[in-house]
């Protein structure tokens, strides 16, 4: 005879702002089967645990409902204290009549009958609930950085350094990130090279780390624990073994007008090339979009003058794969670029340009060697205008957020324009000043005050071109909306942080959730903040929402005490909601028919065959069998299953046959 | 073949900017459409009603969308930029908000359907006249031109759907396909001053003289408008703007559908740019047979 106990919890007042819960736990205690129903204020605290505990013990329980929020947000939680009073935990389940029922209804009848019901369905499945254990498997201790930037290489680094192994994934042909693309940093005006390039080199050296670059995930299954990730290694059309990496072949290509990626445009590179000069590692690659011999068949100077001869033109893509225990998803971020701003000419302007091309003109690695010069004609700009918020804050861009880090910037711009060209005015039109990291409020102040930056607090409704300038037409809010127009010889436009290109496509491969801007979404905005929903994967830095470089690198090395965590043991405990094949005594073994449709339909690879052998040897009968390790229980081959042989445990066909029932037969 | 299309004109068509109207009609003539106009029609409310109150600035224009669906018609011209945007407005206002749509039926006994085509004066260039111009254009604009868009007729973007809120292009495309180099501007959808035309002429002086300056100073020889509004700020109020810059401007401002009417040859009566406070003095010059009827030719031969 079941002996269910039901415990309604009132959420505070999510739950019985709405739903009249001391109603659902008086109609809960006349179910069939249910030897004791209460309702309080907070279950899952303390003295709400105890409730728990203490009615298992003391009426004997045989099953427990407790009827609160999403099993996602604390089904663990109450398993755990059944399982403390000595209840098999799978004996437990959860009614969702939070997230199900009172936050979408309105306060009435209806709600809490409603919540009634949902609980009636619970009531009927956990009578029919079986004690399970959970499974172990083993973990491959390997992680999967993707991701070459500053946080994939602190990630990379924490992880190695802990002793673990990590393959490290990164597209472009070095690592780095956009951080080695900047000039110095707030708030403390170092180089930015001068503090990554060592780190590069750590990756590169590390004995743990296996670098890929020029290479992107292919596609990956498996689950925590045991991934399996198929990385395409791009043909670099070299065999990087012989390269010695002299580039000779870098200063022979003919085709030297190719719009630098990493100069943001603004300088060009050769069709064999490395990205810069401290690439990791420094060995070139051929675009082959852009190279004579791929166009047009003829050219090959590169492999003439190699005095390796390491040049491979007929080079293809190549694949490995790897079991990983872990991703650790650090894939960066972009910035809008100059085109998406009609008011602000299309793109069209030359000297409209964005702040990672500012900060190319600024670095002394850069098209200019440092010294700020307008693209258009290399004058030394005397006036140049620094627009905050293009786009960030933004709705009518589809924008609303704060992109986070061009305040910050964008004051170090103007400031660095000032430190090179004294008699410069640099003005900066913003929205509000958000400098709230450590030491950022001083910083600006200093640009304020120091540099003599010439804050204005307004929106610039057009910049046009006339007569060689860009004349810039905004308003002063704080001069009672006075318009004010500037001709600027250079304009900068602190554009949005945006979802790297790329990212939608890649978390559809990796079933990782993103929101509506293509950032990669948080399982817990507070308190898991570098687990995504998808067990075993994480995320470092900017991929998630824009990030400056201090805040990315504690996000990177909290992603990878995730993961070392997670290495710390040896076999990873999983809960049992597997899918079994249906045995039964001889004659008749199983119902399964050996149609195998099961196999064909099994999107992890977990079924295969098993053969019923006699005590001689003989085959009786060939049926599925499942593999516990790979089975992921998403159900597919229970819909499929013809003979209905094919159960999931903790959702087999009585469970939900038994909670629709409960549904139709009020 | 007969083409017909509803036409609301407006009260400035029939007023200050009859000269647009007379373009207008020319141009349908020209190329066999019929302008039915919407019966009993009235005034669009302007920028008055929705200043005043919000209610009659949505049941002024449903009036006239009502009549123009009960006289069974699809699509509608509306020329006056203005006019267009008000009941391009209020038709989509009125089409997703039902209880709106609710009153406004039970003040103008009606029952709006929302589903008429609101066609501007380029819309309609684009649909019954761009790709039938070919032997009927008989003169060469071989004019440098500033294509003046105004606010109206590309704002708000996401309701009218119509070219791109910054910088638009549909008008300049219009003007190359007659000849015409249309010149590259940042002042396409600058504001002119609107309806200070009555109470502050001088802001208009201020406002339309930086347009004029700007167009003339890129070496445009003629403004092109699709905007009543817009014309008779920057021609009827050139004294305004010449004391607001401190300079002579005598460059004309042609309406769209009038340089149409241009190039195919129309006297000044029939495009009516008699009518225009800046002498529109444009010598267009003769366009040349097109070179595939000469090859045609020699092959008859």
């Amino acid at each position: 005879m079941a002996r269910i106990g039901v415990f309604i919890c009132h959420c505070g007042e999510n739950i019985s702002a709405t739903v009249d819960c001391e109603k659902v736990a008086k109609v809960a205690s006349e179910f069939p089967g249910v030897a004791v129903s209460v309702d309080y204020k907070y279950m899952c605290s303390d003295p709400g645990q105890n409730l728990v505990k203490e009615a298992i013990i003391e009426h004997k329980l045989t099953g427990v409902v407790v009827s609160a929020c999403s099993p996602r947000m604390h089904e663990p939680t109450f398993r755990n204290a059944c399982a403390e009073a000595g209840l098999n935990p799978f004996l437990c389940e959860m009614a969702n009549i939070r997230e199900h029922c009172s936050w979408v209804h309105e306060k009435g009848d209806a709600t809490t009958q409603k919540a009634i019901d949902i609980v009636r369905t619970l009531v009927e499945k956990v009578k029919r609930n079986e004690a399970l254990a959970p499974i172990y498997v083993p973990i491959s201790k390997t992680a999967v950085v993707i991701g070459g930037g500053v946080a994939g290489i602190q990630a990379a680094l924490d992880i190695a350094d802990a002793g673990h192994k990590v393959v490290m994934v990164e597209r472009e042909p070095s690592i780095g990130g956009h951080m080695s693309q900047l000039s110095e940093t707030f708030p403390t005006l170092d180089c930015s090279q001068c503090i990554l390039t060592p780190r590069m080199v750590d990756v590169a050296r590390h004995p743990n780390i296996t670098l890929y670059t020029y290479a992107e995930i292919e596609s990956v299954d498996g689950s925590i624990g045991n991934f399996n990730v198929k990385i395409r290694l791009k043909s670099k059309s070299l065999d990087e073994k012989v390269c010695t990496g002299c580039g000779a072949c870098i200063q022979k290509c003919p085709v030297k007008k190719i719009p630098s990626e990493f100069e943001q445009g603004l300088g060009m590179r050769t069709a064999i090339y490395v990205p810069f000069p401290q690439a990791v590692p420094n060995k070139p690659v051929i675009d082959r979009k852009n190279c004579t011999y791929y166009i047009k068949g003829k050219c090959k100077v590169c492999e003439i003058v190699c005095p390796t001869k390491a040049i491979r033109f007929d080079q293809e893509d190549s694949f490995v794969e790897v079991q990983a225990g872990a991703l650790l998803l650090a894939t960066g971020f972009d910035v809008l670029k100059t085109s998406a701003f009609p008011e602000y000419g299309y793109g069209k302007y030359k000297d409209v340009i964005d702040g990672l091309q500012f900060e190319r003109l600024a670095s002394a690695s850069g098209p200019t060697k440092g010294e700020i010069r307008r693209p258009s004609d290399g004058q030394i700009p005397k006036k140049i205008v620094f627009i905050a918020c293009a786009g960030s804050r933004d709705p009518a861009k589809g924008r609303e957020y704060c992109s986070k880090i061009c305040c910050m910037y964008t004051a170090k711009h103007a400031m660095l324009y000032k430190h090179k060209v004294h008699e410069g005015t640099p003005y900066i039109f913003y929205m509000d000043i958000r400098a709230t990291g450590k030491m950022y409020e001083e910083f600006v102040r200093r640009a304020i005050e120091e540099d003599e930056v010439k804050y204005i607090r307004g929106r610039v409704s057009q910049v046009y071109e006339k007569n060689g300038k860009l004349i810039v037409r905004g308003v002063d809010t704080l001069l009672m909306g006075q318009p004010v127009e500037i001709e600027a010889d250079m304009v900068v436009l602190a554009t949005a942080g945006i979802a790297n290109q790329g990212s939608e496509e890649l978390a559809q491969k990796l079933h990782v959730s993103y929101d509506k801007h293509k950032f990669f979404s948080e399982a817990h905005p507070k308190l898991k903040p570098v687990e995504t929903n998808t067990a075993g994967i994480f995320l470092a830095g900017a991929c998630q929402s824009t990030k400056d470089i201090p805040e990315t690198v504690a996000a990177a090395s909290g992603a990878a005490a995730k993961v070392v965590g997670l290495f710390s043991n040896d076999m990873l405990k999983r809960d049992p909601l597997i899918a079994i094949v249906k045995k039964s005594p001889p004659p008749v073994y199983s119902s399964c028919t050996g149609c195998f449709m099961c196999i064909q339909v099994c999107p992890y690879q977990a079924i295969d065959k098993e053969e019923i052998k006699d005590r001689n040897g003989n085959i009786i009968k060939t049926i599925s069998h499942i593999n516990p390790g790979l089975c992921q229980g998403c159900g597919t081959c229970v819909a499929f299953c013809k003979s209905k042989s094919i159960d999931i445990l903790g959702y087999n066909h009585d469970q939900v046959y038994a909670e629709v029932s409960a549904l139709l037969n009020e | 073949m007969q083409k017909k299309i509803g036409y609301y004109p407006g009260c400035s068509l029939e007023g200050s900017a009859r000269e647009y109207n007379e373009s207008v009609q020319t141009l349908a003539k020209a190329f066999d459409v019929t302008l039915e106009q919407v019966p009993d029609w009235n005034c669009c409310g302007a920028t008055a009603a929705h200043n005043l109150n919000k209610v009659l600035s949505f049941a002024l224009p449903a009036r006239i969308l009502a009549n123009a669906e009960k006289a069974g018609m699809e699509n509608i011209l509306v020329p006056c930029a203005a006019c267009y945007n008000r009941l391009s407005m209020v038709q989509h206002e009125l089409g997703k908000n039902e209880s709106l749509r609710n009153e406004v039926n039970a003040i103008i006994e009606a029952d709006l359907k929302c589903n008429l085509k609101i066609l501007n004066i380029i819309q309609f260039i684009q649909m019954f006249i761009s790709d039938f111009v070919g032997d009927k254009q008989q003169l060469l604009f071989n004019k440098k031109v500033a294509c003046y868009y105004g606010c109206l007729l590309v704002r708000p973007n996401d309701v009218l759907g119509f070219d791109r809120a910054e910088d638009p292009q549909m008008m300049d495309e219009v003007m190359k396909s007659l000849g015409a180099d249309t010149i590259d501007w940042p002042f396409k959808t600058e504001c002119c001053g609107a309806g200070l035309s009555v109470s502050r002429t001088d802001i208009v002086g201020n406002l339309s003289g930086r347009i004029v300056k700007e167009a003339a100073d890129r070496g445009a020889e003629a403004i092109i408008v699709a905007c009543p509004m817009c014309h008779s700020n920057l021609d009827m109020r050139r004294p305004a703007i010449e004391k607001a810059i401190g300079e002579k401007i005598d460059i004309p401002v042609i309406y769209i559908s009038q340089a149409i009417d241009m190039a195919l040859g129309k006297t000044q009566k029939e495009t009516g740019i008699n009518r225009h406070f800046v002498p529109v003095n444009i010598e267009l010059k003769k366009k040349e047979a097109e070179p595939q009827v000469v090859i045609e030719k020699t092959e008859e031969k």
